[in-house]
């Protein structure tokens, strides 16, 4: 096993103060599913945010620690955001996509890199949405609207979004959350074909998914880092009270 | 007074109350309504082709209004021109770039001021900069300017309302995906405020083709014997020139002031028309 | 931030706009400045705020004008406020769809007439009547001005408190009526009230908007520049400020007195509006800051 992502110490605060991270120390293990749990409002969502730095977008007020990415420091002011996003890409709980075609929804992040070569964007299309194995439901629907396709089909839509750039890391946030059990099923499904060719850092929608899907895992709540184990360990056998309270039901 | 007896008289109360506010409601729409039937009824009768393409003859109580046409469309043309860049600009910045601070409050407080200004001191500001400080003479191009500042609130505010209106998950997920912000504005969000951003265009210069009082010493001419040849050019409107022919020239024909009226409320209530058709189609068609 | 090449220029054209309003009413206010404060060193002071404003004599005392100016947007907002917030209460509270399908149009219409087609009518039509059914030796007058400013100032007050009265939580409503009052009691005790200050906004907006315009009131005031003699003023002729202004300024000589003075009433205009806007936005944020305190 190798460490793609390091985070160290990190501590982070909102403006308003009101989901925050507490000295959070964690290693993202290349191609694996790395779990991140824990009930909502623990600093799941904070903390993949900021690996690729889309709390920028947000009103923080402090930032302490480091996030190495190849042994950069992703938080240095210096780093491309810019190529950091492309390579760390995310999927966000609700299916969002953007208002265009299927075929402009998946190309968008290419365009912005000032790909415009139609042979090119046509491979990378396919390509990508035969990852997300969407492909074959929606190869002749190319030109509709992102929005006209079903729910668990605009979730691989923006899955396969961010799979046109080739990125190292896919992170999804509670990426089925919105979707039915089959859908659920084939996301799962994917990801685990996924992860011998990038890493993928899953917040599951519930503790089962988490379990079904976990490589690696760590057990969030109010911010902090509870606990971290290889494999599933921390539904089998966990350490601490908290985690296991929260894996045998008792709260959540 | 017993409960049941007091419920009567508050119920007794309630119904005449709302029937009050449904007359008050009825004395401010009829009105509206039946002045626009009726200037449609009197001036009708005046226009004919030659109304609209003719040179006002006999000192304007005879003939057309044709440069009037023509000048309040130069108007309009020039207004758009500096209003429509600069206020979706700034629209622009202040929905998606100005982060809260004082400098963007002081933003705030001066577009709220623009837009309370009252028109006739447009016109002395006009006067006093483009007129005699920059020395553009009363011509087109000043009035025009003075037109703009006069509308850059409208458009700013409408281009502000529409962009706010996008979700903010377009945002976030074109970020994601290695968007700029001008990226993002460029390709999301300001293609799909567009709807807004055009109905507020069209609104701002609906206001400022209906204004007098910024043109009366910018730019507006009594009466030109010619249509004008250049943006350094005086020209006549269609709002100034009612102004004159109601109050200004003895023995005006009343079907000519009626008519002239018609003519401004076609184009003001046309703009109107297309503005709301805009935007109840693109609220019909939107995809979220 | 960052930026992809050429991005660099046209965020700066974009903050540039940004900032541009502040650099338009600093060149308001400077130019306003530049041509009225002279007016200062010209006419006494005394005599500026004298009674009496006749500029062929060199008579500029602005005082009728200003009183021209509160007299009429008075008026107006004795039959603005009313009319406007019942319409508004009417629209937002108790009228059923298709009819505000029809009346939401016609505030809209009502608020596109340019003042000068509102002025129009009120030579043409308004005057006249007012003339032949009040008795006045002319129609033209403060009263006029008031009731067309009062239609002219409706539209404002309409939208504002209608937008109002719609952040209203629902809930609220629901409270008074589960507590057995009915819908006129609900009305007056529970959600005009909560709207309070986005109503107060609006007449504010309202009482802006009147005391600029001026084609209309230019043209049906009579345009008299005298202080009241008697209780009936609002049946005589009147001049506002606004309407000095336009009416004046095609003829003065550029750099005379009566030009700068003319332009002094421009800064007291803009003084005005300026101190409408900014208590009215202020009441809007804090109304806004309630909400947002009432609804989290």
């Amino acid at each position: 096993m190798s460490v793609l992502i390091s985070v160290k110490n990190l501590t982070l605060m909102y403006s308003d103060g009101v989901e925050s991270l507490h000295d959070i120390s964690i290693d993202v293990v290349a191609n694996a599913v790395n779990v991140f749990f824990g009930p909502s409002g623990g600093g799941k969502s904070t903390l993949l945010r900021a690996i690729n730095r889309l709390n920028d977008l947000a009103d923080v007020s402090t930032v302490e620690g480091q996030i190495l990415f190849n042994g950069q420091n992703v938080l240095d002011p210096s780093v491309n955001v810019i190529e950091l996003r492309r390579k760390v890409g995310m999927v966000f709980s609700r299916p969002a996509p953007l208002p265009l075609t299927v075929y402009e929804n998946v190309i968008y992040g290419l365009r912005l890199m000032g790909e415009n070569n139609k042979s090119v964007l046509d491979d990378r299309v396919e390509q990508a949405l035969r990852q997300a194995v969407l492909w074959d439901e929606v190869y002749d629907r190319l030109n509709d609207p992102g929005t006209s396709l079903s729910g668990g089909q605009q979730q691989r839509l923006c899955i396969s979004r961010v799979l046109a750039l080739d990125p190292e890391v896919i992170m999804l946030d509670e990426p089925t959350s919105a979707l039915d059990p089959v859908s659920t099923a084939k996301i799962e499904e994917m990801l685990q074909e996924l992860k011998s060719r990038i890493t993928v850092i899953l917040v599951p929608h519930n503790m089962q998914q988490a379990a079904r899907t976990a490589d690696y895992s760590g057990f969030f709540l109010q911010g902090k880092l509870v606990e971290y184990a290889a494999g599933k360990g921390l539904f089998v056998n966990p350490r601490e009270k908290q985690t296991q309270d929260y894996v045998t039901g008792r709260f959540g | 007074m017993d409960n049941s007896n007091y419920a009567q008289v508050s119920k007794r109360k309630a119904i005449v109350g709302v029937n009050l506010l449904r007359l008050i409601t009825f004395i401010t729409a009829v009105p509206v309504i039946g002045v626009i039937v009726y200037i449609i009824v009197r001036g009708a009768p005046a226009l004919s082709w030659e109304f609209l393409t003719a040179m006002p003859r006999d000192g304007m109580r005879a003939g057309g209004i044709m440069p009037a046409i023509v000048g309040t469309f130069y108007l309009a043309i020039g207004t758009a021109i500096f209003s429509v860049p600069l206020g979706v600009a700034a629209g622009i910045y202040i929905a998606e770039y100005a982060s809260d601070n004082r400098l963007t409050r002081l933003v705030r407080i001066a577009i709220i001021n623009l837009a309370g200004i009252p028109s006739v001191v447009y016109g002395l500001f006009g006067l006093g900069l483009f007129v005699l400080f920059l020395n553009f003479g009363t011509s087109i191009l000043a009035a025009s300017l003075t037109l703009s500042i006069m509308t850059l609130p409208v458009i700013i505010s409408t281009t502000e309302e529409a962009l706010r209106q996008v979700p903010n998950s377009f945002r976030v997920v074109s970020t994601s995906l290695g968007g700029t912000r001008w990226q993002t504005v460029k390709n999301i969000t300001l293609p799909q405020a567009m709807p807004g951003v055009v109905t507020g265009i069209i609104l701002g210069l609906e206001r400022a083709v209906g204004e007098t009082a910024p043109i009366m010493f910018t730019g507006a001419s009594f009466f030109l014997p010619m249509l004008p040849q250049s943006p350094m050019d005086a020209t006549m409107a269609l709002p100034y020139h009612i102004f004159v022919i109601s109050t200004s020239v003895p023995g005006m024909p009343v079907q000519i002031q009626y008519g002239t009226v018609l003519v401004l409320l076609v184009f003001v209530l046309g703009m109107n028309v297309i503005a709301t058709v805009i935007r109840n189609r693109a609220r019909a068609r939107r995809q979220w | 931030m960052e930026m992809v090449k050429g991005e660099r220029w046209i965020t700066w054209i974009i903050r540039i706009s940004g900032y541009s309003s502040i650099l338009f009413v600093s060149l308001i206010l400077i130019f306003l400045a530049r041509e009225g404060l002279p007016a200062l060193g010209k006419v006494p002071l005394g005599d500026l705020f004298g009674t009496r404003w006749y500029p062929i004599e060199s008579y500029f005392g602005i005082w009728p004008l200003i009183y021209g100016s509160v007299l009429v947007t008075v008026g107006a907002l004795l039959i603005g406020i009313p009319f406007g917030i019942g319409t508004a209460v009417y629209l937002s509270e108790l009228a059923p769809a298709w009819i505000k399908n029809i009346l939401k149009p016609v505030i809209e219409i009502l608020a596109g007439l340019p003042s000068v087609v509102l002025g129009f009518l009120g030579i043409q039509l308004v005057a006249p009547s007012f003339r032949e059914f009040l008795n006045l030796p002319t129609g033209l007058t403060a009263f006029t001005g008031a009731v067309l400013l009062g239609f002219i100032a409706i539209p404002t007050i309409v939208s504002i408190s209608e937008d109002a009265l719609n952040t209203v939580p629902a809930m609220y409503r629901q409270g008074a009526m589960a507590l057995g009052a009915n819908h006129w009691q609900t009305i007056w005790g529970v959600t005009v009230p909560a709207a309070r200050s986005g109503l107060l906004t609006a007449v504010m907006l309202g009482v802006g908007r009147a005391i600029g315009e001026t084609m209309a009131v230019m043209m049906v005031t009579g345009n008299a520049p005298v202080l009241p003699s008697s209780w009936n003023a609002l049946f005589l002729p009147a001049r506002t400020m606004t309407a000095t202004i336009a009416s004046e300024m095609g003829e003065v000589a550029t750099g005379s007195d009566h030009y700068h003075v003319l332009f002094f009433i421009g800064i007291v205009l803009f003084l005005i509006s300026l101190a409408v806007n900014l208590t009215a936005s202020s009441l809007a944020l804090r109304s806004k800051k309630r909400a947002e305190r009432l609804l989290s």
